[in-house]
């Protein structure tokens, strides 16, 4: 008796031919199989999107302020309502995307910059380099981190650019740790051990060998630290250390919001909402990419 | 053991360079700010920075502070004009009640939702665990207390929206006063343990002992309970001293938004008030407890699993 396969998996192509594809392509897949993490992406696309075209798509100019629109609910001609100053609230929130967005993925990045080299460092020479590099991680990490980016935003000064300064330099030791622990994993390697023996020189080794093998938890590292530092930022901003007035920024809505709750929930509902899901999705992303590139890790 | 308590005292010493650190950074003449009116007359900028060694080289500095740090000497409030650790000894009480409640609330919310996704692993509940605990991880603690006081205190007038009564005046309102706080501090915590306790309960539920417990004919809630949580939770111990970081940053905003005079609002107030030892007292007294804290954490690892003991 013949019957036709029931289960899809089996007509899959890389149930088929697992051996034909590169380990990136088949994390690609194995990413892509992850619905959350896809939906995850779809978000952040479009808030990137919002961010980029933000002067097209906004409504209304984010800063302009109208005596006879103050406070309004939300309505046809202002989908999300209007602000104490009669500003539109889906434009500023279509704005604030931008100093999210700019402040995750810089802060993020200045967190790598710093972060990464020292790890590497630490984690491949070992030794007292080691042993000195992970005893300042280790007293940085002791600092509560808002309160370190609090501390650090508050001295170098009120605006966006401090903020993310001070943020990257309190998010930097995490990446100093990943860093680390993979550049041990990696270094114990075989392939390693024989780009020492053709004669490399050490820094060779580290930058040509080593590093790309990191990359993975890296990346994993990073984008659930961008998801950490759109809620450092918005929280700095929310304190008014980070985004000035009257430039929107999510954090700045909420504080401002909070004087009229009563008068006008739907201020401090949507800029919140805002932040939600935009962090959640990079979270996503981040455990989708974790169980994509480190199968080791899946529970 | 013995070289992972010693391993504390150079951290130690790092966090109080990186505190020193900080005052560096601070824009401005400290002389100028505390001299107030009088900062046109050079005498008094001259005697404020020989009172604190201003005038003196930074390695000088640092010692004769952390000198005074040692005697439990935190320095002067320039704002309030009181002791920093007479601050500190007044707000941290507040801030404690806020965390001891939170943890209660996480362990509450976090332990069964970790269990119930491990048992139903890879069924619709599992998902909704580790959805709800994702997203509670990516809710901002202040929008969540926003939102809460919207909900609770003035739409539905259950909850006073702000304030803080002490427990010693009247038990009930400080209760009423500090449990959406505490909530809302618990969320990021619970959200956190939740994922722990799922993974720890899916390495335990795949040990061999789980498996005779099973075969000894012992009902189905018993082997969870007794023989796999149980070993599930001493990894958790360890997250207990790491969520104190979570904790106190968590403060920083929820105090703000409730308008809890703890050391949240200490640290912020101190902030725009330019109060720069506060800032400096409150992060070297959280860092302190931090590393004491997991020092701890790591004792008490190697205390409940007699595996780690070395003889």
């Amino acid at each position: 008796m013949s019957r036709a396969p029931t289960n899809p998996i089996h007509l899959s192509p890389i149930h088929l031919s697992p051996i034909h594809l590169s380990p990136g392509r088949l994390a690609l897949a194995r990413f892509l199989r992850r619905r959350a993490a896809v939906a995850g992406l779809g978000v952040i696309v479009v808030f990137v999107l919002a961010a980029l075209l933000a002067p097209v798509i906004a409504p209304y100019d984010p800063v302009a302020t109208s005596w006879s629109a103050i406070r309004k609910a939300p309505s046809a001609a202002h989908w999300l309502g209007t602000d104490e100053n009669g500003r539109d609230v889906l434009a500023r929130v279509i704005f604030g995307a931008r100093a999210s967005l700019l402040a995750g993925v810089v802060s993020v990045g200045i967190a790598a910059v710093l972060g990464v080299p020292a790890g590497l460092l630490a984690g491949f020479v070992g030794g007292w380099v080691d042993a000195v590099l992970s005893r300042i991680v280790d007293a940085m990490l002791a600092c509560p981190f808002l309160i370190l980016a609090i501390a650090l935003a508050a001295f170098l000064g009120p605006d966006l650019k401090n903020a993310m300064i001070a943020i990257g330099v309190t998010a930097a030791p995490v990446f100093m740790r990943v860093a680390r622990g993979a550049a041990m994993d990696v270094a114990g390697n075989d392939y390693i051990e024989a780009a020492r023996a053709l004669g490399n020189p050490p820094w060779r080794v580290a930058i040509r060998h080593v590093l790309p093998n990191i990359v993975p938890p890296v990346l994993v590292q990073g984008t659930l630290a961008i998801a950490a530092a759109i809620i450092a930022e918005a929280s700095l901003s929310f304190l008014g250390l980070g985004q000035q007035p009257p430039a929107p920024s999510w954090g700045s809505m909420l504080n401002a919001a909070q004087r009229f709750l009563t008068q006008a929930p739907w201020l401090a509902i949507f800029p919140g909402l805002a932040i939600f899901l935009c962090v959640l999705s990079f979270n996503l992303v981040g455990d989708g990419l974790r169980d994509a590139l480190d199968p080791r890790q899946r529970t | 053991m013995k070289a992972r308590i010693l391993q504390v005292i150079p951290t130690l010493v790092l966090v109080s360079l990186l505190v020193f650190g900080l005052q560096q950074l601070m824009p401005g003449d400290p002389a100028v700010i505390l001299a107030g009116e009088e900062r046109g007359d050079p005498v008094v900028l001259a005697q404020i920075r020989s009172e604190l060694w201003l005038d003196r080289s930074l390695p000088e500095q640092y010692i004769h502070w952390i000198g005074n740090v040692l005697h439990g000497n935190l320095g002067f409030s320039w704002r309030i004009r009181q002791p920093v650790s007479e601050l500190v000894l007044t707000k941290l009480p507040v801030t404690l009640q806020l965390g001891a409640m939170a943890f209660c609330i996480a362990l509450a919310i976090g332990i069964p939702a970790g269990i119930l996704a491990a048992v139903k692993r890879n069924t619709k509940w599992d998902y909704l665990v580790s959805f709800i605990g994702l997203a509670g991880l990516s809710t901002p603690n202040f929008w969540l207390g926003i939102m809460l006081i919207l909900l609770v205190s003035v739409q539905l007038g259950w909850l006073p929206p702000s304030g803080y009564v002490p427990l010693t005046v009247d038990w009930r309102q400080s209760l009423a006063t500090t449990i959406m706080p505490a909530f809302v501090l618990g969320n990021a915590i619970a959200a956190v343990l939740m994922r722990h306790v799922r993974s720890a309960m899916l390495t335990a539920l795949d040990q061999d002992y789980v498996r005779t417990a099973r075969a000894k004919g012992l009902t189905e809630w018993r082997v969870v309970l007794r023989h796999a949580l149980r070993n599930a939770l001493v990894p958790v111990v360890t997250l207990g001293a790491l969520e104190l970081g979570t904790l106190f940053s968590g403060a920083v905003l929820t105090e703000q938004v409730f308008s809890i005079p703890g050391f949240g609002k200490l640290v912020v107030d101190a902030v725009f008030n330019r109060d720069y030892p506060v800032v400096q007292g409150v992060v070297l007294v959280t860092a302190f407890m931090f590393v004491m804290l997991n020092l701890l954490a790591d004792v008490l690892y190697v205390v409940i699993n007699p595996r780690l003991r070395v003889a």
